[in-house]
């Protein structure tokens, strides 16, 4: 506390606090009408990433190939999208001065590290899958609580579990490859597929057939095993 | 409030049209108008079962295209005054009926009638899933067996997705009837058990009704079984999943084997099922 003139308030202690975030970094290109309509689709796929998050414009690029102009244009069309603007980097301040975005110059400091928004990464279905329909997910797992009737098929990029019986066919990892697994309670599936291998029922035959089961990768090769 | 049935399988030959015309006759006994309607265009068999084959003039296919009004292609019934029919045509095939017309014929049946039950084709094209679009209920016949219980499940899903109600978001109430049913060959475990087809399909069972004989001797009449021997099993089965559908909680009799007596066995005969 600092000794005050006799008579005078003391002053606060003022705290302070830091918090860390991660801003996001964008460096749009030409064609922008592209680049803008490849954004919208991120956005709409995983709206909760972008969600608040600081960004850091990188006009190299686009003042490039488009002019000073680009500017503008980009820096318009991101506020447009309801991002927030927190820095720009890669233009002049000379080239930001008079517009709203004067006090973004500089950019941000910071390192950068590698960064994709994920979309959903699992898929739930409650109800049984009936014959002849396809359920295709490569955004990652399906869990399925149900049966999956002979005559179906369930196609994912990541693990499929099936609390159930699997009667159909399953087909794992399309994105994940072979660590991707299926896992279900009753076997007794006409075909199972992890990344590129695949095994019809008769390759693994009648012991393990109605028991819980799960199909994974193995050293290059597919094996299934009881779960009980 | 009209009720839209549709009775479909998928597959062909497990009771889709006999099942139509019992049922039926059994709604109308109860007191119910009802119209049973074929859409099997080009392979007509309601008209036959309900022995109304010689008194067609227009069908459905007419009353979709606007050659003729509802009231002069319906047939009525010479036994029940409360049942009618609405044949399909012989001569064209499915590709005469459109969505759109159908759906105006069902409106208008639904002005005069408390169930609309829609004898579905086999198969999944057009035929079927028109018979389908606009039904409030479906009940899916299915024989004991294998490949039946695969195109019953495959149904099911179509129910699920190509009906209006599955796309306006309502629940479809879907029922099986499990038919030709041999309780001989179940219990010798060459016939699929009631239970195992149920724990395939898994949607509500409406009635179980037994391989019989009355079947081919009421469709060579022209008669509806449950008109033709109301006292016999089958009749019988037909009769108790009829009053399901209004509502009645009826217990499910699965058929048993009858009871042979000693003669019966000695020459080989095969006693009428209890």
């Amino acid at each position: 506390m600092i000794a005050a003139a006799e008579g005078a308030r003391p002053l606060p202690q003022i705290r302070f606090r830091n918090r860390t975030f991660m801003a996001l970094v964008m460096a749009p290109d030409a064609p922008m009408g592209d680049w803008f309509a490849a954004l919208d689709r991120e956005l709409a796929r995983a709206p909760g990433f972008f969600q608040g998050r600081p960004v850091v414009v990188d006009l190299a690029t686009a003042l490039a190939e488009g002019g000073p102009v680009a500017a503008s244009v980009v820096l318009d069309g991101l506020e447009a999208r309801g991002l927030r603007l927190a820095g720009v980097e890669g233009a002049e301040p000379s080239l930001l001065a008079g517009t709203p975005w004067a006090r973004l110059a500089g950019g941000l400091p910071g390192r950068d590290a590698d960064a994709e928004p994920a979309g959903p990464s699992t898929l739930l279905i409650d109800r049984p899958v009936r014959s002849g329909q396809s359920v295709v997910f490569e955004g990652g797992d399906v869990t399925i609580v149900g049966a999956v009737a002979s005559g179906a098929e369930v196609i994912a990029g990541g693990s499929i579990h099936v609390y159930g019986p699997l009667r159909g066919r399953a087909i794992a990892g399309l994105r994940a490859g072979p660590e991707a697994r299926i896992f279900c309670s009753r076997l007794e599936a006409e075909l199972v597929g992890v990344d590129r291998l695949y095994r019809v029922a008769e390759h693994w035959g009648a012991s393990l057939h109605g028991r819980p089961a799960q199909v994974r990768c193995d050293r290059g090769a597919l094996r299934l095993s009881a779960l009980d | 409030m009209s009720k839209v049935l549709v009775v479909t399988s998928g597959k062909g030959g497990v009771g889709k049209t006999t099942s139509s015309a019992a049922l039926g006759a059994a709604l109308a006994q109860a007191g119910q108008n009802v119209v049973v309607v074929d859409f099997d265009v080009g392979l007509r068999n309601l008209d036959l079962v309900m022995g109304a084959e010689r008194r067609v003039i227009f069908d459905l296919v007419n009353v979709v295209q606007g050659d003729a009004k509802l009231p002069q292609a319906l047939i009525r019934d010479k036994r029940l005054e409360t049942l009618w029919l609405l044949p399909a045509s012989q001569t064209r095939d499915k590709e005469a009926l459109t969505e759109e017309g159908v759906g105006k014929v069902i409106a208008e049946l639904r002005e005069r009638f408390d169930w609309i039950v829609c004898d579905s084709p086999a198969g999944i094209e057009k035929g079927a899933t028109l018979a389908m679009r606009f039904a409030d209920l479906a009940v899916v016949v299915t024989n004991p067996e294998v490949s039946s219980v695969r195109d019953s499940d495959r149904i099911i899903g179509l129910l699920d997705a190509k009906t209006r109600r599955a796309e306006d978001g309502e629940p479809m109430e879907k029922h099986l009837l499990l038919t030709r049913y041999d309780p001989a060959r179940a219990a010798r475990g060459e016939m699929m058990r009631v239970e195992d087809v149920l724990e395939i399909l898994a949607i509500p069972l409406l009635g179980v009704t037994p391989e019989s004989q009355d079947v081919l001797t009421a469709s060579n009449v022209g008669a509806p079984v449950t008109l033709h021997n109301p006292a016999s099993p089958v009749a019988k089965a037909y009769a108790d999943a009829a009053r399901r559908l209004m509502g009645e909680d009826v217990a499910v009799r699965t058929p048993v084997e009858p009871r042979r007596s000693l003669l019966d066995r000695l020459l080989g005969r095969k006693a009428a099922a209890a």
